[in-house]
């Protein structure tokens, strides 16, 4: 497999069209946060907002345009994070961009179970200037989480 | 070809690709790459002659001001610029940026009663146009806040040419400095320099000529274009990077207050006032990028010697070749016009992907060995004006061939089915 179809998996290529979650939604009675993240170098952008109830993520959502690396990406948080709590997020994130330092090698079978359609990205790794594009989505989830839990109610 | 096959010039060109195979370099208009001329006349100064450069009294030092100074010369020579004419600077960004500067510092009094006409105030104007690179925009809109003048700018059309319909009343008495690009790096054309020095001769305004893609390409004699300074890079000239040049009107640029302040260019200092010494010492601060002058005068001579004439020529040929291929490519947008003869552009072409992201397009070509730019090419403004995020681009320069074109065209075909669905033709 090239380096470009490692990258470029299928999986990733119907993530980036279906784009799940796309769309801004505001549950009532959630606590609601929500991040604008934008690429500086090619000026692509993402408007991210997640809904609280108690220490679960209730909601995912998002707008905002990029290549479809940022796009997938974001559609497969989506699916990962949304129903999970604030822990499982977090060790989410944390092996999503654990994977993006693997320069392409396949991560432990325990992460790439927990990570699923996830897992599609570890061709990115092999990629520095993409690596960015595939956090975009995940770094407005962290930011957004932080505004939501400033929300007293 | 109007020239020789350089190719074999330049040794970056002989190594793999990211998947084996030919590199098909056609990101030229980003930064081009070095002759082995370019790369030889610097390692030769400095094995055998560098020293610190205007100072000390040893042999050294006196054979690396030599250098130095006649690194200057030659580039001077290259662009049409007259003795005292040529400030070295890092890049044409660093120079744009001296003379915005150096009128804002002469907007504060800096430089007494000879820098008076630089200065601005409440009531002047600035233009630019809508075609810019960021770095003859920012520079103007910020020194527009520091002095209270107005920034205005020339519109661009749906296709990327300057609207000049209405320039007499954009340029007008009240416009101070005129700051325009020579050539666009997202559609490639070349403006009509002649038609707007003459509008700000006209009304006494300065004008300032953003030189950086027309100097590798065109044959420019910056005196016989009117313009009273004009920015230039080495490393999109076949030069290193970190040198670069500002051209200004010898009796301009001794008036010029400095905005970068330092050893080499004084006259006198007190505790209280300086003196600075004329141009360009009194721009270049502190240790100079020697080795990189060296490096860019090579880089003239290496132009010169195929004759910018042919280099024209050769742009021009590919540039046909590339525009007129990309644009009849289904799903393929070409930003400006396929362009040629009476409407000229450079030989580089700046395209959306119908449904595919240009980092995606970027990074299929990348598999093909082919190495292009992506982004918004530091032109936001532009690309919105043309409907366009951003885009991919190609460029060439003297070491491009037909085959490079032909290379990025096939490999372009095939983009939109790599990302189309699956079962889809």
């Amino acid at each position: 497999m090239s380096g470009l179809e490692q990258m470029y998996q299928q999986v990733i290529i119907d993530h980036a069209r279906e784009r799940h979650g796309f769309g801004l939604d505001s549950p009532a009675g959630a606590r609601i946060g929500e991040s604008h993240q934008v690429n500086p170098v090619c000026g692509d952008e993402i408007r991210l907002r997640v809904a609280l109830d108690g220490e679960r993520i209730a909601g995912v959502t998002w707008e905002g345009h990029g290549c479809s690396i940022s796009q997938a990406s974001v559609s497969v948080l989506h699916d990962l994070i949304e129903g999970t709590t604030l822990d499982e997020a977090s060790e989410l994130s944390s092996a999503f961009r654990a994977l993006m330092d693997l320069r392409g090698d396949p991560p432990d079978p325990e992460i790439d179970d927990m990570l699923g359609d996830g897992s599609a990205f570890v061709g990115v790794g092999r990629y520095p200037a993409r690596i960015k594009c595939a956090l975009l989505g995940w770094m407005a989830l962290k930011d957004a989480l932080i505004q939501a839990q400033k929300e007293t109610r | 070809m109007p020239f020789r096959d350089v190719r074999a010039d330049f040794p970056i060109l002989t190594r793999e690709a990211r998947e084996g195979g030919r590199l098909t370099y056609l990101d030229s208009a980003a930064t081009s790459h070095q002759p082995a001329d370019v790369l030889r006349a610097q390692e030769e100064f400095v094995r055998l002659h560098y020293g610190a450069v205007g100072r000390g009294a040893h042999l050294l030092a006196e054979e690396a001001t030599e250098a130095f100074e006649a690194a200057r010369s030659a580039v001077a020579g290259f662009v049409g610029a007259g003795e005292g004419e040529i400030v070295w600077t890092g890049n044409a960004t660093a120079a744009i940026n001296l003379v915005a500067s150096g009128m804002g510092a002469a907007s504060q009094g800096i430089g007494g009663s000879e820098s008076r006409g630089f200065a601005l105030g409440a009531g002047d104007e600035i233009v630019v146009t809508e075609s810019e690179h960021h770095a003859n925009i920012i520079p103007w809109q910020v020194l527009a806040r520091r002095t209270g003048a107005a920034l205005r700018w020339i519109p661009v059309d749906d296709v990327g040419h300057l609207v000049l319909d209405g320039l007499d009343s954009i340029v007008n008495e009240r416009t101070k400095v005129m700051a325009f690009q020579h050539a666009s790096n997202v559609t490639g054309l070349i403006h009509p320099v002649g038609r707007l020095v003459d509008r700000a001769r006209a009304v006494g305004a300065l004008t300032v000529l953003d030189a950086c893609q027309s100097v590798p390409h065109l044959p420019v004699d910056f005196a016989a274009l009117g313009v009273d300074f004009a920015g230039f890079s080495g490393h999109k000239m076949l030069g290193p990077t970190g040198i670069g040049a500002l051209y200004g009107r010898r009796g301009l640029l001794d008036a010029l207050p400095p905005s970068v302040y330092g050893g080499s260019t004084i006259k006198t200092v007190t505790m209280t006032e300086t003196t600075w010494l004329g141009a360009p010492a009194r721009f270049e601060a502190g240790s100079q990028p020697v080795v990189q002058a060296i490096g860019l005068a090579a880089a003239a001579r290496y132009l010169s010697a195929l004759g910018m004439t042919q280099v024209a020529a050769h742009d021009e040929r590919l540039a046909n070749r590339l525009r007129t291929g990309v644009s009849s490519i289904e799903g393929v947008r070409l930003l400006g016009p396929i362009g040629g003869g009476s409407d000229p552009v450079l030989g580089l072409a700046a395209f959306t992907v119908e449904g595919v992201h240009p980092h995606d397009v970027g990074q299929v070509l990348d598999d093909a060995g082919i190495a292009v730019r992506v982004g918004h090419h530091c032109a936001q403004p532009l690309h919105a004006r043309l409907g366009a995020q951003s885009s991919t681009r190609a460029s060439a320069q003297v070491y491009t061939s037909d085959d490079d074109i032909d290379r990025l065209l096939e490999a372009l075909s095939g983009v939109r089915r790599y990302f189309a669905p699956k079962g889809a033709s």
